[in-house]
């Protein structure tokens, strides 16, 4: 029997221990992803004009440490620069001795130092140099890039990643100022979301199935039950019961509007025995605090009715991937039952040890019954897709199965920019930012001008060595270019407030000259770290799918651009 | 120029163009410039913890231009801190944090000089914290805080500027909105681990750790009538191992929760305790989790708050843009979600303000039921608490023979010892003031 392992053989590994507080979080099949997987880091692409061998990339190598530490697979630096006096200013992963040398070796080397178990790897080369072999980028899961970045390299490794599927976060760090996008596949779909507990559970109270009706009718009479039995029945049986009494009285309907349910909390109040020490029956104030949120009738979210709708649900190939597979199986106990299947948790409540297990265990082999259901309509389909033996675990049918009222697929978008083959729906969506007071929009604009301004010199070969990141004529030609492409089929131009708030936040952006500072390229590192976490493991809801900081004003904002 | 200077320049090349000219955001009169970099360079910061926040912390003021920089932690290192503690390394298990922390940022970055302090933020008094242009507090413990936070408040001399020190507090510990009366689940910690929060706290001027004590309300403990009789939970099965099992058959031994041979046995008994009641998911995970009052944390979290949190001490000590007002929260489960807002001044603070805090209490209520009931209520929870009217003393733990003398006073009714609205001074010893209530009966 597994229960009688010896006490030294159930503590936990070393790996357990040093790993313990992050696999709280996304328990063992999150780490196992996260150690399948190596992170590209494109850190620079050359020069950003005079006096620079290119962007600092302290917020990718940033990012890299919170990846490294909780163990990700391994990385890969790609970075042609050398390190400079101004890099050990800002880049904790770099030291005196590393003047002069290679950046993508010196911060490999340094980030290595941060966990034994990760392999780490590094070129001192040129992004678009090693996009030439085929297999290179396939070896990676996620894609980091640290810009501002011409759009010569840009385009066509976000293109090639996108191709093979590979998600891609693009990143400026600049003065007080982030910004990052996260390019994902056009459905990206996400099982174990971790919703709030509380949204996680479904009692079914208003369509029990039968053992749960008969645990509630083998209470009988409450008012012959003594003090202490009267005092631990489940709140959830106690609903039940009283809503059968409600149901006797109302011609069968059970309550379904706010007043109906008041109504029925203060009949269920009116109940509880208050001639005891306590004053009243703890049991019946939870049944009482639960009456407005779980007497409500099964209703599917209408984010999973648009998954059930799409076209990768309903129409399954040989290639379909497992979630499809599920989810498809899923919206079928769905139209037979009217219901998802049950998650079978329930939260804690006042009752005796017994009674409680008991009723847990009709809530789990529900539970249960349904995961076997949605496993038979699973192998079925596999089978009529060709696929012998079925492939998909019986595990990750029950994981599914549990989330099923909570899984999401993000419509990923490619990086955002704002050229003049920009996407309409991202021209479209800046400009209704720009409608709102204080909007952020205009530090991603900002951000828009410094690529520009930098591709621009990147660009321009020799003719460009002598042009710096601080010229005001650039900045001004691209500022005025890019807000003609934003008003160009606006019915009116931008607002005095408006352009002022473009202007503040280009001021604001200047002042570093394109530079990093150590404090909002941590945060960021951060904050972007997190974000790969999400993807690598597939679990916990990405961002959609871009994000600005302002660390002038300490705060932040999402856009779907 | 000389070359050190030359050197200087270029080292910190981004941070001194970012101080040498004017943002659109900054304060008009804002003097841009070599002055203001001396103010950086000169600004002596002290830094409360060397964990997970800690870490950050320091590299963060170092790599920001600060040079003299204090940290105090009186921890070692355990191996459970290397996914996120990332100056530590395996052969430094064992050794303080606050040592090897220091030591690491110093030889990291050429110029700064980190002074440990291996020890309780109590040890020290108000000389000592008045060196400081200001202070960092990367804690989880909401205890320290509050010891931090009536300290520097009570060290402000309204005739003295230089003794009113900012307070920068970063936590990833979990905050409650507000405490509810509903049974919170025991599942809700993979959230917590994504979430965190940031403040400005200008002590007496502005809202203070305790005027803010209600949103970071403690999870409220199962009753002990559950863990002793009536489990259902794996948790009351372990609460039960730990708080009662223990004391009963081992109570010769102190508890210690880093004793894997302390935790295997609580584990043992709680599996079996847990057989013997059908109820399941007993690990040696959970059981660590629950002794040891484990929260989830990860590096990435931490970063994005140590960050904030310097972000801030670097703009009040340069004064380049403006500073939080005053606290800004985080939340990464969902997206990338945060909100800024400008907590309130409670004139009813026990701590910053002058007034009482109204406190609602049932009059039938025994001292000794509210006594206990202190320890979890959101707007105090004190532990140990003793407490007086203007009058007389209700219960005072210490001296023993006033203790003695007060005991009685315990089962009475609240009713039979204070009026409706009567205000009382409440000590505790993990704390130097006195919390003023005004009790107010149901």
């Amino acid at each position: 029997m597994t229960d009688s392992f010896p006490a030294a053989l159930t503590g936990p590994t070393s790996k357990e221990r040093k790993y313990d507080r992050q696999l709280r979080l996304w328990a063992a099949t999150g780490q196992q992803a996260l150690e399948d997987s190596r992170v590209l880091l494109v850190n620079s692409d050359g020069p950003l004009g005079t006096s620079s061998t290119g962007v600092s990339g302290v917020v990718g190598v940033e990012t890299l440490k919170n990846l490294v530490l909780p163990g990700i697979g391994g990385f890969t630096i790609v970075d042609p620069a050398t390190v400079t006096a101004s890099d050990l200013g800002v880049n904790f992963f770099l030291e005196q001795e590393s003047l002069g040398k290679s950046r993508a070796e010196e911060t490999c080397r340094l980030l290595r130092e941060l966990n034994p178990d990760v392999q780490g790897y590094f070129y001192s080369k040129h992004i678009t140099d090693l996009l030439h072999d085929p297999e290179f980028l396939p070896r990676h899961k996620l894609v980091i890039i640290s810009g501002p970045t011409k759009r010569s390299s840009l385009g066509p490794l976000t293109q090639q990643a996108q191709r093979l599927g590979i998600p891609v976060l693009y990143i400026h760090s600049v003065g007080f100022y982030s910004t990052f996008s996260l390019q994902l596949d056009a459905e990206f779909p996400i099982v174990e979301t971790h919703p709030d507990p509380e949204a996680m559970q479904d009692l079914r109270l208003l369509n029990p199935w039968p053992e749960l009706v008969a645990a509630a009718a083998a209470l009988g009479d409450l008012t012959n039950m003594d003090d202490h039995r009267h005092g631990h029945v489940p709140y959830i049986l106690l609903l039940l019961h009283f809503l059968e009494q409600w149901k006797h009285a109302h011609g069968g309907s059970v309550p379904s509007n706010y007043k109906e349910k008041t109504e029925f909390r203060e009949f269920v109040r009116s109940n509880a025995r208050t001639d005891n020490a306590e004053g009243g029956e703890e049991n019946f104030d939870e049944a009482v605090a639960a009456v407005l949120k779980t007497i409500a009738p099964f209703s599917l979210r209408s984010s999973i009715r648009e998954i059930f709708g799409m076209r990768q649900c309903k129409h399954l190939t040989p290639q379909s991937a497992d979630f499809w597979v599920i989810a498809a199986a899923i919206s079928a106990f769905y139209t037979t039952h009217g219901v998802l299947p049950l998650p079978g948790s329930l939260p804690d409540m006042k009752a005796q040890s017994s009674d409680y297990v008991t009723l847990q265990n009709i809530y789990k082999s529900k539970a249960r019954q349904d995961v076997e259901e949605v496993t038979a309509t699973v192998h079925q389909l596999e089978s009529q897709l060709g696929r012998s033996p079925p492939r998909i675990l019986e595990r990750e049918i029950e994981v599914f199965c549990k989330n099923a009222a909570h899984i999401k697929v993000v419509h990923g978008r490619a990086i955002p920019h704002i050229s003049s083959d920009s996407d309409q729906d991202t021209l479209k969506e800046i400009r209704s930012q720009l409608g709102i007071p204080d909007s952020l929009i205009s530090v991603f604009i900002a951000t828009q001008v410094l690529d520009a301004v930098v591709d621009e010199i990147q660009s321009s070969g020799q003719q460009g060595a002598h042009l710096s990141v601080d010229n005001d004529g650039l900045w001004i030609s691209h500022t005025e270019r890019i807000l003609a492409l934003l008003t160009r089929d606006a019915p009116v131009p931008l607002s005095e407030a408006v352009r002022e708030g473009i202007d503040d936040a280009i001021q604001e952006l200047r002042r570093a000259e394109g530079g990093e500072l150590h404090n909002i390229s941590s945060l960021t590192g951060g904050l972007v770290a997190q974000e790969a976490l999400k993807v690598l493991t597939r679990q916990y809801v990405p961002l959609d799918n871009t994000c600005v900081f302002d660390g002038a004003r300490s705060r932040s904002e999402m856009y779907r651009l | 120029m000389d070359t050190v200077n030359v050197g200087e320049q270029s080292r910190w090349r981004h941070l001194y163009k970012v101080l040498s000219k004017p943002g659109p955001y900054c304060d008009e009169d804002w003097v841009p410039g070599s002055e203001t970099i001396n103010t950086l360079e000169s600004s002596k910061i002290l830094v409360i913890g060397a964990g997970g926040l800690g870490c950050e912390i320091l590299k963060n003021l170092a790599l920001s231009g600060f040079k003299d920089i204090h940290v105090i932690d009186m921890d070692t290192i355990d191996i459970s801190n290397l996914n996120r503690q990332f100056l530590f390394r395996q052969a430094d298990i064992g050794k303080p944090k606050a040592e090897v922390a220091a030591a690491f940022v110093e030889k990291r970055v050429k110029g700064v000089k980190i002074t440990p302090f291996v020890g309780k933020i109590q040890d020290k008094d108000e000389d000592y914290y008045m060196q400081f242009k200001i202070i960092v507090c990367g804690l989880d413990s909401i205890e320290a805080r509050r010891w931090i936070n009536s300290t520097l408040i009570g060290m402000v001399d309204p005739e003295d500027p230089e003794s009113l020190k900012p307070l920068i507090d970063g936590g990833t510990e979990g905050t409650e909105e507000s405490i509810s009366c509903e049974r919170k689940s025991t599942e809700s910690d993979d959230q917590i681990g994504f979430k965190g929060q940031a403040r400005v706290i200008l002590p007496t001027l502005s809202s203070c750790i305790e005027c803010q004590l209600d949103m970071h309300a403690p999870r409220p403990a199962v009753p002990l009538c559950t863990i002793a009789t009536i489990p259902r939970q794996p948790q009351h099965c372990i609460e039960w191992a730990h708080q009662i099992a223990w004391q009963d058959k081992r109570k010769d031994d102190t508890f210690d929760s880093d004793d894997m041979e302390h935790i295997s046995w609580v584990y043992h008994a709680a599996l079996e305790r847990a057989q013997q009641f059908h109820i399941h998911g007993v690990t040696f995970q959970m059981t660590q989790g629950v002794v040891k009052n484990i929260i989830p944390a990860i590096a990435s979290t931490n970063a994005v708050i140590a960050a904030s949190t310097t972000s801030e001490v670097m703009k009040i000590a340069t004064g380049c843009n403006p500073y939080l007002e005053n606290y800004m929260m985080y939340a990464g489960e969902e997206g990338v979600y945060t909100y800024t807002f400008e907590a309130e001044k409670k004139p009813d603070c026990p701590v910053c303000g002058n007034l009482a805090r109204k406190m609602n209490v049932d009059p039938n209520m025994t001292l000794g039921d509210f006594i206990e009931s202190l320890g979890e209520r959101a707007e105090a929870q004190l532990k140990k608490p003793s407490l007086r009217t203007e009058e007389k003393t209700l219960y005072q733990r210490f001296p023993p023979q006033l203790e003695e003398h007060t005991r009685p006073n315990l089962r009475l009714r609240l009713r039979d010892l204070v009026e409706d609205g009567e205000e009382i001074a409440v000590s505790d010893p993990a704390y130097t003031i006195d919390f003023r209530y005004r009790l107010v009966f149901n």
